[in-house]
């Protein structure tokens, strides 16, 4: 089940992603409005975060194309942030915080010129923004796993972009930081920025996104929340992977928000 | 002035490549110096073959070529045939200098070179490969004018492409994302790398070229979490071997080159078991609560 959006913000049309030609993602189609939280929910190996890699330009598409604002994306780079997994780096890096921050201005500031004033205060800002701001002059190989979610986190609004890419912000961070980040995220949808989350927990997916993209190697759903992501379609997602099936009934009927261990 | 010449070649090499070894070990390919320093090799034959001299020019360029082929190589077998880049550099470079060492003992009646020239260089004889001009002034040691106007180049490129190796180095694919090219700056540091190790070998040897790449910077990243100090702490170290070597050398009447690579090496050991000591210090004074 796959619902349009009249004015799409992000268009991915016909996209197929392959590794050494093995397909990994086929036939993917789906569009997002402007000003949404969305969320990519899929199966481990579903390829979720090799569609957010491709939209970023990281792995060239074997076929199909992808537009942002109605262009490519070269053209409107500025306008794109994105948070690789916080697993990706290397965290020892001789830098301190506000360096990381100050690295999503790069963009802005062009080759060979170095941030400057302004580019620090607006640094300082978005840690603020995070809650990280004590920590500005802080070693990043000091910081615990959710302080360092966060810096990603304020390096992606150091961008100042409209539409945010973010693989897994919520992996391996506690409960609070999780409602720290959704909650940051839902303040910039207000400001109409477009959000998408690269997700795997179902229980929490609901009440997180507005918009969701269901993902097993082929596009399952894609649209509003409440009307893609029924229990139907999740396993269809899921199924013949998982013997939980009786479990994905059981997220489906909370739809409180659920308690979580630690 | 014979010491001075010396000493100053070393500190030149060492602040060359010192800083450029900062990027390396934090891209986590210290062994690209190790893989440029011997595939050179080749390179430096055939040019001598070619040209029928030692002059520096004809030097550089057959070096600098093969360096750049090795990192070529090395980034091909990476990505085509998926093999771990240690592995690549391992296949690589042992094959090229091979092909130096076969080159140069078929050739070795013909041509005034030999491997522990190459693999150990002789910067004692810095003083006396003078720059005559055609009128008869002496202007000093040429290789000081070589080394001087590669590291000024060094300094320009990690000047001004200081961001773009900074983010390159500690987050590719957030660099990418914003339009940064990794490959090339990738390239222009292998570029940079082959450049100096190429200008340094003929003066002071393959094992300094490497121990001055890997042996500051590894010391200094254990003294320091901030980049901009890494690669002070690197340059300082350099000249502070560069004397140490020296004397060292002269007291004992060693190779100058070898014992330089002995103070790198001891002062990595010093430092490191100088951190260790104040950890477990900090662990006897301050002991952490039991966790399980």
């Amino acid at each position: 089940m796959i619902i349009h959006t009249q004015e799409p913000i992000l268009e991915v049309h016909d996209l197929t992603v392959s590794y050494s030609r093995k397909p990994v993602l086929w036939g993917i189609d789906f569009t997002l409005p402007s000003g949404s939280i969305a969320g990519i929910v899929g199966p481990n190996g579903a390829g979720k975060s090799t569609l957010l890699k491709t939209i970023m330009g990281l792995i060239p598409p074997s076929s199909g194309f992808i537009k942002l604002f109605g262009r490519p994306l070269e053209e409107i780079r500025q306008r794109v942030s994105y948070v690789p997994q916080r697993e990706s780096v290397d965290w020892d890096f001789p830098v301190s915080v506000l360096d990381v921050v100050l690295m999503g201005r790069y963009g802005k500031v062009g080759l060979l010129r170095n941030t400057g004033a302004r580019d620090r205060s607006i640094a300082l800002e978005c840690l603020d923004k995070v809650g990280m701001s004590a920590f500005a002059k802080r070693q990043i190989s000091q910081l615990s796993g959710g302080q360092q979610q966060r810096v990603f986190l304020a390096r992606a609004l150091a961008q100042e972009a409209d539409i945010y890419f973010m693989d897994e912000p919520f992996a391996g961070v506690d409960a609070a930081t999780e409602q720290a980040i959704i909650g940051l995220l839902r303040e910039m949808a207000a400001a109409d920025k477009t959000i998408v989350v690269v997700h795997h927990d179902l229980q929490s997916a609901r009440s997180y996104f507005d918009w969701i993209i269901l993902l097993n190697m082929h596009l399952v759903a894609a649209g509003p929340t409440e009307q893609v992501f029924t229990e139907e379609m999740v396993q269809q997602a899921y199924g013949g992977r998982l013997n939980l099936l009786s479990q994905v009934g059981d997220v489906m009927e909370k739809r409180a928000f659920p308690s979580r261990e630690n | 002035m014979i010491a001075f010449w010396i000493i100053l070649t070393g500190a030149l090499v060492a602040v060359t490549c010192g800083l450029l070894g900062c990027f390396l070990i934090l891209r986590k390919m210290s062994m690209v110096g190790d893989a440029i320093s011997h595939a050179v090799l080749p390179g430096i034959v055939i040019a001598f073959l070619l040209s029928g001299s030692r002059e520096t020019l004809p030097m550089l360029l057959g070096a600098g070529a093969t360096g750049l082929l090795a990192t070529f190589l090395i980034e091909y077998f990476h990505r085509r045939a998926n093999l771990q880049t240690d592995a690549a550099i391992g296949v690589t470079f042992t094959f090229l200098f091979a092909i130096g060492i076969i080159l140069i003992s078929v050739f070795a009646g013909k041509i005034d070179l030999d491997q522990d020239c190459v693999l150990y260089g002789e910067i004692a004889y810095v003083p006396i490969d003078l720059w005559v001009t055609p009128g008869g002034t002496i202007l000093g040691p040429r290789p000081i004018y070589i080394l001087s106007a590669v590291l000024l180049i060094v300094i320009l490129f990690i000047k001004f492409g200081y961001k773009e190796l900074k983010l390159t180095s500690f987050d590719p694919a957030f660099a990418s994302a914003l339009g940064i090219s990794t490959a090339l700056w990738h390239y222009l540091l292998m570029a940079a790398v082959s450049l100096t190790t190429v200008s340094s070998f003929e003066s002071v040897g393959a094992i300094l070229v490497i121990a001055f790449l890997i042996g500051p910077p590894a010391t200094a990243y254990l003294m320091t979490h901030d980049l901009k100090q890494m690669l002070a702490i690197t340059a300082a170290l350099g000249i502070v071997i560069s004397v140490v070597g020296y004397w060292m050398a002269y007291w004992l009447n060693a190779s100058i080159a070898g014992c330089m690579a002995v103070i790198t090496g001891l002062c990595f050991a010093t430092v490191f078991v100088y951190q260790r000591i104040r950890v477990t210090h900090k662990r006897l004074t301050h002991p952490e609560p039991a966790t399980d």
